[in-house]
């Protein structure tokens, strides 16, 4: 652990901080003047880009459930310098939807009116309890890190010795809302273009969920592993990466059959403002990224990996804000695009994030485990011995 | 249970002199401009297709997409019919908007303490045993209020009688589950801007159906991540156990 030190400029925090006072100011005016002020949200488009913003940041911290149920639960161990990385991207990014989804909301003050006052029946409702719960458990996960860093072992050993349930339990929670993402839009079939409508769209969200935070996993951990720090083995990367390819495929198959099932395929035929959005999200997002994912020589470097989960995440935006804006829309005649300020706060926020990741690796033991964080897999040094 | 009231719309009889609007916006003291279409201070409008006009309402679902969405229960389905609104409870998602079949709730976008704004059904004129205000304004019969059995059977009595004036169809009868606004037509519904593609089926059900697996998610789920965690774990030891005794063979 270094020593504190004044942070050297760079132009990556210099727009960091630029993008975040853009997105404060534009956040004090949202509050000030009102949706309608500071939005292009109508009454005829009411969810826009917050919400396909939400969608992304719930997708991209799925890495959070996956690792630790592989690690921790699946007992993979060799992938235990990743659980951290993980843990705390899925943290920072279920507080960002969080922070989101109350300037999303027209009574940011009546918040936690859900705790409260229940509507079983709302998809709304499940996925409101689903996100505070599991990040209750990620906060749980993410304490021994901190607690840690302070030297408070004491605690640590109280959060392992209830660790298993908990986990499960987040595991179960991510399952249910990462879905329910999906579920949402299974009211609107009128609305939602067939392209995208389908019964299926909550395995279709789960399904690609993996594949999404997977990618952002290995995204991460190459990014963070330069300058002669390795965190991942690449044989243990090129792994996960076979997981991207399985989880692609099978959604690749769901998809097609549920279209085919649907008679809508027919809608592929023409290129059209839909047909387009869809084929640009399938290919760069999916069959692309599978079919270099077939290679080893893809899968085991790092020139091949960068592309390719990047291509992965952005489909999966794609997919997401096709859901949620262009499957909605009606070219030419009903359509949305979000204002600068949407913009600005969507920026802004993602900035938070990536200032707060930097932030908390460089200062907490992420990527450095000390002894005591590995005593609840006590098969561990052995294992790493066979390897 | 009270009787579910209902109004019968009958386009046919509707003249387009507006006065459902105004007995609407008078009793619920709204601005009293001409409105075409609905907005926070108009709760009922007339749409025009060759001269046939069309009243646009909340249609006061049977079984209401907006009361299944609300994640706090801001909106309720009576008894007697109204959906309800409470904006003390709503948390401004704007589900309600996003899913109601009809595009009916109206959002104060201009304001830092937004509702949703839509027809109440009168409900409170209902509960006074009073006919809502559009019923009573209505100068030719178009719109009538009674239960809503009653104004079934008078619909297909009026089309059974009107000698192939109306298309045979009661527009809210079962679309959607059925609602409370029936409408009978003379021209095919379809020119008239309605949704005939929406189904019988109440919408919630698109929803229930995937809702309802959640219990099996996490039973299954649970059980089935709990016993991988025991199997793993007894790999792993076993294995521990046995690169240990071979090793301890080795040295000797």
């Amino acid at each position: 652990m270094t020593a504190f030190t004044f942070p050297r400029l760079t132009v990556w925090r210099v727009i960091a901080a630029l993008l975040i006072a853009a997105g404060g100011i534009s956040a004090i005016i949202r509050f000030t003047l009102g949706l309608g002020a500071t939005t292009n949200l109508t009454d005829q488009f009411p969810w826009g880009l917050w919400i396909g913003f939400d969608f992304l940041g719930i997708g991209l911290a799925a890495a959070g459930f996956t690792i630790v149920a592989a690690v921790h639960l699946f007992h993979a161990t060799d992938y235990e310098p990743i659980v951290r990385p993980a843990i705390l991207t899925a943290f920072i990014g279920y507080l960002l939807v969080m922070l989101v989804l109350v300037i999303d909301l027209g009574r940011p003050d009546h918040f936690w009116h859900p705790l409260v006052m229940w509507n079983p029946h709302s998809v709304m409702f499940e996925i409101t309890w689903c996100v505070i719960l599991y990040t209750t458990v990620l906060s749980m996960e993410f304490a021994p890190i901190v607690l840690e860093k302070f030297h408070l072992h004491a605690p640590i050993r109280w959060i392992h010795t209830c660790s298993l349930p908990f986990m499960i339990v987040g595991v179960l929670l991510s399952t249910l809302h990462q879905s329910s993402f999906g579920s949402l839009y299974l009211i609107v079939p009128n609305r939602l273009h067939p392209l995208w409508y389908s019964p299926l769209l909550p395995v279709l969200f789960f399904i690609s969920c993996i594949a999404s935070g997977m990618s952002m996993v290995i995204l991460e951990t190459m990014i963070l592993s330069r300058n002669g720090r390795t965190i991942l083995r690449p044989e243990l990367r090129a792994n996960l990466a076979k997981i991207i390819a399985v989880a692609l495929a099978v959604y690749l198959v769901v998809r097609f059959q549920d279209m085919a099932g649907r008679g809508v395929l027919h809608e592929l035929g023409s290129l059209t403002y839909h047909s387009m959005a869809f084929y640009g999200e399938i290919l760069i997002g999916f069959v692309i990224p599978l079919v270099l994912l077939m290679f080893p020589r893809v899968r085991n470097s790092r020139r091949g990996l960068y592309p390719v989960t990047i291509m992965v995440l952005t489909g999966f935006a794609a997919n997401r804000m096709n859901t949620a804006i262009t499957g909605m829309e009606s070219w030419p005649s009903h359509t949305y695009f979000p204002s600068l300020m949407e913009v600005l706060i969507t920026l802004g926020i993602a900035a938070v994030g990536f200032s707060a990741f930097s932030l908390i690796a460089g200062y907490l033991p992420i990527f450095e485990p000390v002894p005591e964080a590995t005593d609840r897999t006590p098969d561990e040094p052995w294992s790493r011995e066979l390897t | 249970m009270a009787q579910k009231k209902a109004l019968l719309l009958d386009v046919s009889m509707c003249i387009g002199c507006n006065s459902c609007q105004v007995g609407c916006k008078t009793e619920n003291k709204l601005d009293p401009k001409e409105e075409k279409y609905l907005s926070l201070t108009a709760f009922t409008a007339l749409d025009e297709f060759n001269g046939k006009f069309v009243r646009r309402l909340c249609q006061h679902c049977q079984v209401p997409t907006c009361v299944s969405v609300c994640p706090v229960g801001a909106l309720t389905k009576t008894d007697a019919g109204p959906v309800t609104y409470d904006a003390e409870k709503c948390i401004g998602c704007r589900y309600c908007l996003q899913a109601c079949p009809f595009r009916v709730p109206r959002y104060e976008w201009h304001s830092t303490r937004p509702r949703i704004q839509k027809c109440n059904f009168c409900v409170a004129r209902q509960s006074r045993g009073l006919q809502t205000a559009c019923a009573e304004a209505c100068p030719t019969g178009a719109t009538k209020f009674g239960d809503r059995d009653a104004l079934i059977l008078e619909a297909h009595s009026r089309i059974q009688g009107g000698g192939g004036k109306y298309v045979n169809r009661i527009y809210g009868q079962e679309d959607v589950g059925g609602t409370s606004m029936l409408y009978i037509s003379p021209v095919p519904f379809e020119q008239l801007g309605f949704d005939t593609r929406l189904g019988d089926e109440p919408m919630p059900l698109l929803t229930h159906r995937a809702m309802e697996k959640i219990p099996n998610v996490v039973t299954v789920g649970a059980v089935l991540l709990a016993g991988i965690w025991w199997i793993t774990k007894r790999r792993t030891e076993v294995e521990q156990h046995e690169s240990t005794t071979s090793r301890k063979q080795d040295t000797k």
